[in-house]
């Protein structure tokens, strides 16, 4: 007998459950924009290559074009919508407010939720492909502009914002001293021109 | 993507049992690659059996002090692991190499090693592709081949194998558990990968069916001192197009012990075998390591377009061996 | 009640940074884009495109397909509703490609050859991929190269001057003390906006609405009433929120699919597209393959400029990248050519893309200035300042501002130009060479005819319409501080909405011209408003509105070279072993016009910098000359620049407010980019002594090329 291709799925998605009969085929991504209409979440690539689609799973960042609605059962999910608290921005949306950590939008989404994640990636002690020495011993690398900007490279921004996300994502991480290699790409004092 | 059956496994000999003998069925681990192969029609199953959720997941450390590394931990877990970064740094380092910080918390070890290559007339199913499609040629060869194999090739397939873990793996002579319909079983990492030869569709020393339930690491003291380097064509979120994976044990600038494998230039991790043995009880100079990868790259018969990984391996083999002496010696 | 203007004391709005005012709503993921409307019995178009290059489509086997699960048609050749292709829109005719299932003609791979609609999208992707399309297939020719048979000089015509000569070249370069002669190529890039291309349409109460992801939603309006033979007034397109757009996003064959099923299906119907159809459905920059030759007299003053700039179009449709313009504007020389000349091969055709023209071309000519400075021994910026033009090379104008120079002078100030030793392959650190470079930048400033209504509402706040688009430029919060500051109102009085064709015609977002266009329609309206206003009385509960349109003052412009300029600096390292080129920092100070808000407009330069990382480093479609088609068609084959790639990058400006503007804006969208490859280029060869004449400059290329060893000679 061929198998069911379909099946009966409760999400729980910012704390919410929501059941609902899915195709086996359709994605987390999918799910959340077509069933749930939670449209936060983008689709850029369709593939893992971008990071437009990214939400938390169980806490931890996940491109939800790979992964399959089926298989997110039993999963707690966050998606971009369920970032702010009360109607308070993330210090994380916050940050990419007022640095301009963005242009058209699109990867925004995918951006915060992926930088929340790097954020406590970091305070749990991960290296990243940034980090000079992997060894227990060295320690917890800083999270300097370097590291921001290798632990944010899952994330692809068209637009070409990199440089005030990595602002963003600093002052998010430590909302009082921006880290080195930083502070002397300060957005500066707004409307800076200078004469000719 | 056409419909399909799931099915979660909850434990090993379920899971195998799931799958049976059906060859429409694939194990699901985190889907990074098999998911994408779907989409594109690379890839059709018809049932998948997920085992994510498999008591697969922990790095364990054995008797004689190696490591056990479940085959659903992630590469997330795999390089943060305390015992992996003192213990084999390079394995460390070439996981956070690979991907982005999101696949690789999906990712995990076993899907690692099933990964399917990046090239791109594998990925189209509108060209032909002798490991999609046995006997319908090879497009590479003649067309565009820039980040294909130069060791190991036959003249039915030119591609590489797209890991970067298992450049260290490779490295670090690691053991592949599995569990099969008969029982468990496991394969040297070096009769994991087939030749390429006539059926470069058949890609493992698997039995048809078996799940991939640990890799092993046993213990390597010369791996405390390794680092892995990736070249590519961005900074991050790319494959190599050239990768080295090297460990070294030097004492009074004699060579006792040395690893190297290679990434991006087979149709699987390359282990260096002939520049280890080179390099073995030899000086540890950069003329005797460019000896080395001489020797080992003598066996290279690039195409027309990726002659270029041969000078870049050779002086990847140099610069790292190099940084590694340095670091002996402090 | 009464509302006056001007009742507040409000500093300007204009010059000081604000954050997008749509800006809570992209960080939230409230802001809806096209695909992300939801539709009651929404049912999803999935496009099928052609896998050989050139032939026809023998058949379309739809009957197995439509007894898939869920499918409702399959639009094909054979049944598709006819359309009109052979009109003239607001930039001339259109691509035929957007002509979809017309006739059974292949000209390219990637050719719509049908669309399959279902339920659901993994009913509709696995139809499509289901679906069986036969070929009668025929040779096909894809090969690009410098001069290759088949190549010709267009046609000049109102958007395209095909050449420009004065002087006698070859008498010139005899009498030239040092002479530069070198060919350029730049690679097929593609827009690949994060946002795919997506369109759901439907009719609703006789009018067609289509919402849209576009750079102007009155332009493709007018263009889909025109395919279908529609009255204007009973189309409808709108398009809030934009994923970007670079070029890309006119009308393209997803919008017409899109409406084509509706018709048919008689319910809404969504295309998206994937990002492997975007390679091919929606343009793509040529290669270009450009030669340059300058001749000069020993101290660098040019005799010579010759700039011919070649690229590719497809067989159905002349696209001409206008490489070799920049020198126009530029470099005089006393013998001065400039030519564009084009071939056509079994492609899709190319289009605009981010600062079309100045783009490739100032990676050939800017880089070609730096090769005169080395073999002149000048140095790059004291070069360009001994050529600097009093007025249009060519044709003679004045410019309305040209404040090149002081680019130059800020940035070399702030780059620390000044201590640089002339000599590469001088500089390491562990294993990486360093060197730095400089370029210039241009691009056209102008302005086109928009209109746009303002309301005096009963509340006493404003509301601005105007068929704007936003595609990331910052520009819907430009206008609201342009409003308001005409207004003399604080702007949370001000509230402007924009990408909704019933708003009126109004200039696309392109070409650095949008907000400028934009912008003044609204200063226009909200002068009338104001003189309504004065005359006192109350506000009815609709309020007043005054309309604007700019036509008249538009063309009134005298005719004079207007453009923005820059300077473009770049530092960089270089691991010739490895053949990794890392860009350390960039600086980019511009001389672009009035700066609206600073915030956005920074971002804005910066990530046009950005894209100029990617150009010099990254990006590259492959084509596979056997099949005519991409090989690895997506995002992880196709690099642009990730995080990492990109260091400080920092840009700045002087000032360099346009007269003739009502605000003095020139337009910034495109300038970043320009001159910023060549920037990296130059830099390369000061770490290196090696000059990279093809981009991307890509490891395999420096491996090959290595260093060239200065010190033994």
């Amino acid at each position: 007998m061929a198998p069911s291709t379909s099946s009966a799925i409760t999400l729980t998605v910012n704390g919410e459950k929501h059941t609902l009969p899915v195709d086996h085929r359709t994605t987390l991504l999918d799910a959340l924009r077509d069933r749930l209409d939670l449209t936060g979440t983008k689709k850029g690539c369709d593939q893992g290559q971008c990071g437009a689609c990214t939400v938390l799973i169980d806490g931890r960042r996940a491109v939800s074009c790979l992964q399959l609605a089926v298989a997110a059962e039993g999963r707690e999910i966050t998606t971009i919508e369920g970032v702010a608290q009360d109607g308070q921005l993330h210090p994380v949306q916050q940050a990419f407010l007022d640095l301009d950590g963005y242009q058209c939008g699109y990867c925004t989404p995918g951006q915060i939720c992926s930088a929340i994640a790097v954020i406590q990636e970091h305070a749990a002690g991960w290296p990243s492909a940034a980090t000079a020495d992997v060894r227990p011993a060295a320690g917890v690398p800083a999270l300097t502009a370097d590291e921001i900007r290798e632990r944010m490279s899952g994330n692809l921004c068209r637009c070409g914002a990199y440089v005030s996300i990595v602002r963003a994502v600093a002052r998010a991480a430590e909302p009082a001293q921006a880290p080195p290699g930083t502070a002397d790409a300060s957005v500066g004092p707004a409307g800076s021109g200078v004469a000719a | 993507m056409r419909e399909f059956g799931y099915r979660r496994a909850v434990d090993v000999p379920g899971a195998v049992a799931l799958l049976g003998a059906d060859p429409e069925a694939r194990y699901l681990g985190g889907g990074t690659n098999l998911v994408d192969l779907m989409k594109t029609g690379v890839e059709r199953p018809g049932l998948l059996v997920d085992v994510r959720e498999l008591p697969l997941d922990r790095v364990e450390t054995t008797a004689d002090g190696g490591l056990r590394i479940g085959s659903t931990v992630t590469n997330s877990d795999l390089a943060a692991d305390p015992e992996v970064r003192r213990r084999y740094p390079a394995l460390a380092q070439a996981v956070l190499a690979g991907a982005s910080g999101q696949l690789r918390n999906m990712a995990t070890v076993g899907g690692n090693l099933l990964q399917r290559t990046r090239c791109g007339y594998f990925a189209d199913p509108a060209r032909p592709c002798n490991k999609r499609v046995p006997g319908s040629g090879c497009p590479a060869i003649t067309g565009e081949h820039r980040n294909h194999a130069i060791l190991g090739a036959s003249e039915h397939c030119v591609a590489v194998h797209p890991s970067d873990m298992g450049v260290a793996l490779a490295a670090f002579d690691a053991v592949v558990s599995y569990e099969a319909a008969d029982g468990p079983g496991e394969l040297a990492f070096k009769d994991f990968y087939l030749p390429v030869g006539e059926s470069p569709h058949r890609e493992t020393a698997l039995p048809p069916g078996a799940l991939i339930t640990a890799v092993t690491l046993p213990p390597a003291p010369v791996a405390a001192t390794s680092r892995y380097r990736k070249v590519r064509e961005r900074a991050s979120y790319a494959f190599a197009i050239g990768s080295i994976a090297a460990a070294l044990d030097v004492r009074d600038e004699a060579v006792r012990e040395v690893r190297l494998a290679f990434g991006a230039v087979a149709s699987r991790p390359w282990r260096a075998r002939t520049a280890e043995r080179v390099l073995t009880g030899g000086p540890a100079t950069a003329e005797a390591f460019a000896a080395a990868a001489d020797a080992e790259l003598a066996a290279a018969e690039p195409l027309p377009d990726n002659g270029y990984k041969v000078t870049l391996m050779r002086n990847l083999v140099v610069a790292l061996l190099i940084e590694l002496t340095e670091e002996a010696s402090r | 009640m009464t509302t006056t203007t001007g009742t507040l004391t409000t500093a300007g709005s204009v010059g000081s940074a604000h954050v997008r005012v749509e800006g809570r709503a992209k960080v939230t993921g409230a802001a809806r884009y096209a695909a992300d409307l939801p539709f009651a019995e929404l049912a999803h178009g999935w496009m099928v495109l052609s896998t050989v290059a050139r032939g026809r489509v023998r058949s379309v086997e739809s009957a197995p397909v439509l007894a898939m699960p869920g499918v409702l048609t399959v639009l094909h050749h054979g049944n598709a509703p006819r359309v009109d292709g052979d009109y003239v829109g607001t930039l001339g005719r259109p691509d035929p490609i957007v002509a979809c299932f017309q006739d059974d003609h292949i000209p390219c791979a990637g050719w719509p050859v049908a669309l399959v609609v279902a339920q659901t999208p993994e009913q509709a992707r696995e139809a499509a991929e289901a679906l069986a399309v036969r070929y009668d297939e025929e040779s096909h020719d894809v090969a690009f190269y410098a001069g290759r048979p088949g190549t010709y000089t267009p046609e000049n015509s109102p958007m395209l001057q095909a050449e420009t000569l004065k002087g006698d070249l070859e008498a010139e370069l005899a009498a030239s003390a040092v002479v530069v002669d070198a060919e350029y190529t730049t690679p097929q890039e593609h827009h690949h906006t994060l946002e795919p291309h997506a369109a759901t349409a439907r009719w609703e109460d006789g009018r067609l609405e289509v919402v849209d992801s576009n750079q102007g939603s009155m332009w493709v309006a007018d263009e889909l009433a025109k395919l279908f033979s529609l009255d204007p007034a009973s189309v409808r397109v709108r398009s809030e929120h934009v994923g970007g757009g670079f070029g890309s996003k006119g009308v393209r064959p997803h919008q017409v699919c899109a409406v084509m099923a509706a018709t048919v299906l008689h319910r809404p119907v969504r295309v998206v597209l994937t990002r492997r159809q975007m390679f091919t459905a929606v343009g793509y920059r040529s290669p270009t393959a450009q030669r340059v030759r300058l001749g000069a007299d020993a101290d660098g003053r040019l005799r010579v400029l010759d700039h011919q700039a070649q690229n590719l179009t497809s067989r159905v449709y002349e696209f001409v990248e206008q490489s070799a313009s920049i020198g126009r504007v530029m470099y005089d020389a006393d013998a001065h050519h400039t030519v564009h000349r084009v071939v056509p091969l079994d492609v899709a055709t190319p289009t605009w893309m981010r600062a079309p023209g100045e783009a490739p071309g100032s990676f050939a000519l800017e880089s070609a200035l730096d090769e005169l400075a080395e073999k002149c021994g000048v140095d790059p910026i004291v070069l360009r300042s001994r050529n600097e033009p009093v007025s249009g090379p060519v044709s003679g104008l004045p410019f309305s501002s040209r404040n090149v120079l002081a680019c130059f002078r800020e940035g070399a100030r702030r780059f620390g130009w000044a201590d640089r030793d002339p000599r590469p392959g001088l500089r390491r650190e562990g294993r990486w060479l360093l060197g730095t470079g400089t370029a210039a930048a241009t691009y056209p400033s102008g302005a086109a005819p928009s209109t746009a209504a303002v309301t005096a509402e009963a509340d006493g706040t404003f509301t601005v319409r105007i068929a704007a688009a936003d595609i990331g430029t910052g520009a819907r919060t430009a206008l609201t501080l342009i409003a308001a500051d005409a207004l003399e109102v604080r702007p949370d009085r001000v509230r402007v909405r924009i990408a909704d064709s019933d708003f009126g015609p109004a200039m696309i977002a392109g070409g650095s011209m949008g907000t400028r266009s934009w912008g003044w329609a609204v200063m226009t309206a909200v002068d009338e408003l104001q003189g309504q206003l004065a005359l006192g009385g109350d506000i009815p509960p609709e309020g007043i509105t005054v309309r604007s349109d700019t036509s008249a003052a538009v063309a009134a412009l005298a005719a004079k070279e207007r453009h923005s300029f820059g300077a473009q600096f770049a530092e960089v390292a270089v691991d010739t072993s490895s053949g990794e080129v890392r860009v350390r920092r960039m600086l980019g100070i511009f001389a672009a016009g009035r700066i609206v808000n600073p915030l956005t407009a920074r971002s804005q330069f910066v990530g046009g910098m950005t894209w100029g990382i990617s150009m010099a480093l990254h990006e590259e479609a492959v084509r596979d000359q056997a099949s005519g088609s991409h090989v690895s068609a997506d995002l992880a084959g196709y690099h642009f620049a990730a995080n990492a790639d990109v260091p400080l990058v920092e840009a700045d400006w002087v000032d360099d407010p346009d007269a003739d503007d009502p605000v003095g804006i020139k337009g910034i969208g495109e300038i970043g980019i320009v001159g910023a490859a060549a920037a990296i280029a130059n830099a390369v060869w000061h770490a290196t002594g090696v000059r990279h004449r093809h981009l991307p400059i890509r490891p395999d290329r420096v491996l090959l090329s290595g260093s060239r060893d200065i010190a033994s000679g």
